[in-house]
């Protein structure tokens, strides 16, 4: 039987993989999809408890994430188009202006 | 009548203000001068008004409320006036003295930068003194006081493109605070001990003295507060410790310092005992220091005035010294006899003023006539200038045969007053009268050296400008005539009754000093013979003052010379005023120049700009550490979030 508690294993071990692949992974798009790795592993859970506790505002709320992470992929792959246009790069250990 | 008060301070406001913002735009001297004068003199006119309805009035004390100042609780403080038969000589001798200098500088200041900048000041002056004299309460007595302290800084500094004006300005006005000083520490005093002892909340001249026996007579308290009020005096009076300033005030203009110098400003502070008479009369211990202070400047003063070359300077000397006189005849409870030397003493000494006045100006003409730089006010540059300059000549001789005290004219009643009642009274002793009399012969002498170097004997003036000595204008020469004749004249108000006077000033004056002489029974005691005999003692001294100086001065020049060879030292000694500007810089400024520059170098340099540079210096280095946290890199960025969400998370669940 698998319970609301697999579910929520799952999504942590979803959510660590994607966050350790943010940060150490150097290419953007890798590091773009560690993004989505995470987003859905919260999508993930939310369905689960929603699923569980027989309340829709869990599923509603998956659907504005991933609305915002549609958005967020126009604009973050709009972004690496100019960034390789300009530094001919997207190793993110190359962008590194924005210090002292 | 007496509504009209206000009019007298307000003329001169009035021509202050206008010559101050419109004078450069007027540019005609003329306009300037006569706006100033007859502002001036408008005060006059009502001066003169209110003075005869005083005369014929049975109630000798009138205030006029102009306005409310402030009002805090029990205290209420106007801006009112008070007439009296004190204040109402005052604002005669001010406007009718100030009058006759007024039209005297429009002849003596012509052509000079910044006309109008002059007559704003002087009669910004008037304005103040007029303020002094006429306030009913002592706050407004303290504006007027500081209002003429600021006026006498403005215009000894008037050439202020020359440094010994500007530092001669600067120590008059310095000197001038620590006098200051002590006045609004007297004033606080009083107020604080009336207010908290006595619930009587007030500073109001004529409150003040109705409650004077609240004091205890002789009791530290009265005692205190009458020194400290002293000691303001004596800032402001030019009298021994401070009255270093007087003589370095010659820098200014000549018409200042007759009016200033010697006719009005400096003896506020006899008028101001003279107001307070009721309190100092209830302080022995400070009626002897007064008198010994006054009687102490009368001959030191005059010991100064001896050897001195510059003419101005030897009638600055001669002022503090006759001012010395008067404090003497304060100290002594003579507080009749001081106010009528303080009138004289304008009359004669503004007169002798005007004259070196007129003397430098026509030296001035002929050095600028044959280009020369020789110091038109040095005497020894001088002589034979009586034929040259026969209205000044006589007009100052007859003031210095005033100031010498020659019976007949004003300075003579006066001065013997004052020697009497420092004789007789019993606040007097015979020491102060020894000291006052041999300081009348040094006065005479020294007076009559400055007539016989300046006016008789060969002319010494460079022989290129001696034949272009003229006499001044009339302008110039009408305020002398008037003067020398209120110098004869002015006495004659109080011809004291061994000499068959009716000594008017004594019963005008009643009213304010009457009550004080007689609860403190202040009185001089003697018989007729010892009056006669001191006063025969007193002319026998100036004559044989008047004779010295004429011998070593016109009979035998030679004189001098050989005197100041015998007494080197000594002579050195006085001319360099007994080296009381030395002694003074060594004791007092210096040291406070010295405690300046540390603070300044030492505490303000080092501490203060320690502190604030520190803490710059700080958050610059803390800065310099923490921005190679800003690496740019956004991974580290977002393992700083993770970190901290770690954190929260932990202290959630654990904490």
């Amino acid at each position: 039987m698998i319970s609301v508690y697999h579910y929520l294993v799952l999504s942590a071990i979803l959510f660590s993989m994607g966050t350790f692949g943010v940060l150490t992974r150097k290419n953007a798009i890798v590091i773009f999809m560690c993004i989505e790795l995470m987003l859905n592993s919260v999508n993930l859970s939310f369905i689960a408890l929603s699923r569980h506790l027989g309340n829709m505002d869990g599923q509603v709320f998956v659907f504005f994430v991933m609305t915002v992470a549609a958005a967020e992929a126009a604009v973050g792959l709009a972004l690496f188009i100019t960034l390789f246009r300009n530094n001919e790069t997207i190793e993110v250990d190359q962008v590194n202006l924005l210090k002292w | 009548m007496y509504d009209k008060l206000w009019l007298i301070p307000f003329f001169p406001l009035l021509g202050s203000v206008i010559n101050g913002l419109f004078g450069k735009k007027i540019k005609n001297e003329k306009v300037i001068g006569s706006i100033a004068t007859l502002a001036i003199a408008s005060s006059f006119v009502v001066s003169c008004l209110c003075f005869f309805t005083l005369l014929d009035d049975k109630v000798k004390i009138h205030q006029q409320v102009v306005a409310s100042w402030m009002s805090i609780g029990q205290l209420q403080i106007d801006w009112g006036f008070l007439l009296d038969p004190l204040s109402a000589l005052m604002i005669m001798v001010v406007t009718g003295v100030g009058s006759l200098i007024h039209l005297y500088s429009i002849g003596y200041m012509h052509g000079e930068e910044g006309f109008y900048r002059f007559f704003c000041y002087l009669n910004l002056f008037c304005f103040s003194m007029l303020m002094l004299v006429l306030g009913n309460n002592a706050l407004v007595m303290f504006v007027g006081w500081e209002g003429v302290g600021l006026c006498s800084y403005l215009l000894i500094g008037y050439y202020f493109e020359k440094k010994s004006a500007g530092d001669a300005a600067k120590k008059a006005f310095v000197v001038n605070r620590v006098g200051d000083f002590g006045f609004l520490l007297g004033l606080f005093t009083l107020f604080w001990y009336l207010g908290s002892e006595h619930n009587v909340w007030t500073v109001n001249f004529v409150e003040i003295s109705q409650n004077a026996h609240l004091l205890p007579a002789g009791g530290f308290v009265v005692t205190f507060v009458t020194l400290c009020f002293f000691l303001g005096a004596t800032g402001k009076s030019a009298q021994i410790p401070l009255y270093t300033w007087l003589p370095d005030a010659m820098e200014g203009p000549t018409p200042v310092s007759a009016l200033i110098h010697a006719a009005t400003m400096v003896t506020a502070g006899v008028y101001m005992i003279g107001r307070m008479n009721g309190l100092f009369a209830l302080a022995p211990t400070t009626m002897m220091v007064i008198a010994i202070v006054g009687a102490a400047t009368a001959i030191f003063a005059a010991s100064i005035g001896l050897a001195q070359n510059d003419i101005k300077r030897v009638l600055a000397y001669s002022t503090v010294s006759q001012l010395g006189y008067m404090f003497l005849a304060m100290g002594v409870g003579a507080f009749t006899a001081g106010v009528f030397h303080l009138m004289t003493h304008a009359f004669f000494k503004a007169c002798l003023f005007l004259g070196s006045g007129s003397v430098i100006h026509g030296m001035h003409h002929g050095y600028h006539h044959a280009h020369l730089h020789d110091d038109p006010q040095d005497m020894r540059n001088m002589g034979g200038l009586r034929k040259k300059m026969p209205i000044t000549f006589v007009t100052f001789l007859v003031s210095t045969i005033a100031i010498a005290g020659i019976p007949g004219f004003s300075g003579f009643f006066s001065k013997d007053e004052i020697l009497w009642w420092s004789f007789g009274s019993n606040h007097g002793s015979w020491m102060l009268w020894l000291v006052g009399a041999i300081a009348a012969g040094l006065t005479a002498f020294y007076m009559f050296r400055l007539v016989f170097m300046t006016f008789f004997g060969e002319q010494r003036t460079d022989p290129r400008a001696k034949d272009h000595i003229p006499e001044s204008g009339l302008t110039i020469t009408i305020p002398l005539m008037v003067l020398g004749v209120l110098a004869v004249l002015g006495g004659y108000v109080g011809v004291p009754a061994i000499l068959g006077g009716a000594n008017k000033i004594h019963h005008y004056l009643e009213p304010v000093f009457g009550h004080t002489i007689e609860v403190n029974h202040i009185a001089a005691h003697g018989s007729h013979s010892t009056e006669i005999a001191l006063m025969a003692t007193s002319i026998a001294i100036a004559v044989f003052g008047i004779f010295l100086a004429w011998l070593m001065y016109v009979k035998k020049p030679e004189l001098p010379g050989k005197f100041v060879g015998a007494f080197t030292g000594l002579h050195r000694t006085i001319f360099n005023k007994w080296y009381v500007d030395e002694i003074y810089d060594a004791l007092f400024v210096n040291p406070t120049k010295r405690l300046g520059t540390f603070f300044w170098k030492g505490f303000d340099v080092k501490v203060v700009d320690g502190i604030v540079n520190g803490v710059g210096a700080l958050v610059n280095l803390a800065s310099k550490g923490l921005r190679y946290t800003q690496s740019g890199l956004v991974q580290n960025y977002a393992m700083t979030m993770v970190l901290g969400v770690i954190v929260i998370a932990a202290f959630y669940f654990f904490g």
